[in-house]
């Protein structure tokens, strides 16, 4: 599974792109997407997802349940 | 800004008494006038009193700093920052609308380099326009490329604004190097608090070195991390604000204990503002009914902090992008698109020349007020009222009242007139014709007044506001403030000594909620 970011909730403040470490945040149309290509779920990174974690707004970085689980490298 | 100095330098350079410099601080501090000793105790200067020089300069012609610059000087904020790393339940980034006038809350976010352009256009279309402040509409601090890249292009362009900024204060102690590399000289913290258990109710989180951090925990660190960077700030010789928001039966009694921890650490000004709560805004608070204070209590509060320490009273929680004296926003004349196309003509010297004419109006209107008092000299009355003055600014009686957008508030006492605050109500007369219900909000808005003093006013609302109790007075129209309001009060004195009227004091007023509208 990846991180994506409700673009209806999405305030475009920006906090999530420089929080990222796999900078798979950009802004898009107004507002910031994740690339689910790029989303580890900052497992091996952070106790958290870190765009979850400094988002304003609740339950607008959400897991995004049509991507598989992300495989941290073993 | 030279040329400036030498005039301010004349009467530094004179030997004051103490009661010159007591004075003299009251009028920096926006005390206005005190003692009935009839002197002309502030000179020339209009306001540095004992503050050194080093210091008077920085704050004399920055309307957030010092009240009495706050009629002549403008300022201008631009929203280069927003993102965030704390959550405050009186906050909701969502909201944002063209109308509302708070902080957090902008029409358009800007790059650093749309940001420089900005400033130039407004400093060459406003030559009154001294500082320019970053203050979110996130954290300056949260967002710290962004913060000082706007802040290095606009030193090397516009080298004669002073710069500024406003934090939540959790990443400041890292950036204080930074903020002194730039000659930053004013850096505003939010400090709601200093007793993490306090703090839990007003701060759901913080997020800070990769973790969101809750309830006291996060309360905590932020107050630990505020008052760090406050004293490294003091350290350093750089002028700190700190701003406080009055959330009644949460954080009201406690700013007391703020007031002081503060002052300890050096802190240059206080500004305790009104909780801002409606349930459009969509906040925590709006949505609870968290209600905010009343005149009267953010008044007692402001009252019982005003020690040794300066509290302002003339903030106007303006926007992100406000832009223009502190009681009016001309951000829609500056719009992106707007200043794009604007020709831009940067003239240093034309600015120098506007802002010296400012100082000659300041000047004049100080030597207007201390003449007036000599003639309280002598006069004994425990007599305290409040005096509602509509003013477009320059300190002068120059606003219709069925124009004005916000009515300054003066005490008045035998000691003289004193700034004590501004009440924001909705434009009364729109289109020419009167609104019966805009009235009311005006009046409930003064409403702990005895007068109010306008450039002008109709015969139908004249009639309301005796109604009400509060005497419209029109009779100074276009003359200075605190002259006028020292004249009024002596005659109002005499009145009351001669039997002619009796004294009454008057109730409370209501702090308004809702949006600012613009000018139709």
């Amino acid at each position: 599974m990846a991180l994506k970011i409700i673009a209806s909730q999405c305030t475009s403040c920006s906090a999530c792109e420089p929080e990222c470490p796999n900078v798979a945040i950009r802004e898009k149309n107004g507002t910031f997407i994740i690339d689910p290509k790029k989303c580890t779920e900052c497992i091996g990174h952070f106790d958290a997802p870190q765009c979850t974690a400094v988002c304003p707004v609740d339950d607008t970085c959400v897991i995004d349940t049509s991507y598989p689980r992300y495989q941290a490298p073993a | 800004m030279h040329a400036l100095a030498q005039h301010e330098g004349a009467s530094a350079g004179s030997v004051a008494n103490v009661s010159e410099v007591m004075q003299a601080i009251a009028e920096h501090k926006g005390c206005g006038t005190s003692g009935g000793s009839g002197k002309a105790s502030c000179g020339s200067a209009a306001g540095q009193g004992d503050l050194p020089t080093e210091i008077w300069e920085k704050v004399k012609n920055h309307p957030c700093y010092s009240e009495e610059a706050h009629h002549h000087y403008a300022r201008m904020h631009v929203a280069v920052a927003p993102a965030c790393n704390i959550q405050c339940n009186y906050c909701n980034r969502k909201y944002d609308c063209a109308n509302e006038s708070r902080p957090g809350v902008v029409s358009e976010k800007l790059t650093p380099e749309q940001a420089a352009k900005k400033v130039l256009a407004v400093a060459s279309t406003i030559p009154q326009m001294t500082v320019l402040g970053i203050a979110g509409p996130g954290d300056p601090l949260a967002n710290p490329e962004k913060t000082f890249k706007t802040f290095e292009l606009i030193s090397k362009t516009a080298p004669d604004i002073k710069l500024c900024l406003s934090t939540n204060g959790l990443t400041l102690p890292d950036h204080v190097d930074t903020i002194a590399g730039f000659n930053v000289d004013h850096v505003t913290i939010t400090i709601n608090m200093v007793d993490p258990e306090i703090g839990a109710k007003i701060y759901p989180w913080v997020f800070w070195k990769h973790k969101r951090y809750t309830g006291v925990e996060a309360a905590k660190l932020l107050t630990d991390r505020q008052l760090l960077g406050l004293e490294m700030l003091t350290e350093r010789g750089i002028l700190c604000k700190v701003n406080s928001v009055m959330i009644p039966g949460i954080n009201d009694k406690h700013l007391v204990e703020v007031n002081k921890a503060v002052k300890s650490r050096g802190a240059f000004l206080h500004n305790i503002m009104p909780l801002i709560s409606a349930p459009e805004h969509g906040t925590v608070f709006g949505l609870t009914g968290q209600r905010g204070p009343t005149a009267q209590e953010l008044k007692a509060l402001q009252d019982s902090c005003e020690g040794e320490m300066n509290m302002m009273r003339h903030c106007r929680q303006c926007r992100a992008d406000a832009v223009g004296l502190l009681g009016e926003d001309r951000s829609a004349e500056f719009t992106t698109d707007k200043i794009m196309a604007m020709e831009v003509n940067y003239d240093l010297d034309s600015r120098k020349a506007y802002q010296a004419m400012v100082e000659e109006e300041r000047v004049a209107k100080v030597a207007a007020k201390q003449e007036e008092l000599t003639t309280l000299a002598g006069e004994q009355s425990d007599i305290k009222l409040l005096v509602a003055v509509a003013t477009k600014g320059s300190g002068l009686i120059n606003e219709h009242f069925g124009h004005a957008k916000e009515f300054q508030v003066y005490e008045l006492s035998t000691a003289g007139a004193k700034f004590v605050g501004h009440r924001r109500v909705d434009l009364y007369c729109q289109g020419g014709y009167g609104d019966e219900d805009s009235l009311e909000t005006v009046i409930r808005a003064i409403n702990d007044c005895h007068a109010v003093f306008v450039a002008k006013i109709g015969g139908c609302p004249k009639g309301d506001l005796q109604k009400a109790g509060i005497d419209p007075v029109d009779q100074y129209a276009h003359e200075f403030i605190e002259k006028s309001a020292i004249a009024w009060f002596k005659a109002y004195l005499d009145k009351v000594n001669s039997g002619e009227i009796e004294h009454v004091e008057r109730g409370d007023a209501e702090i308004r909620q809702g949006a600012l509208i613009t000018a139709a």
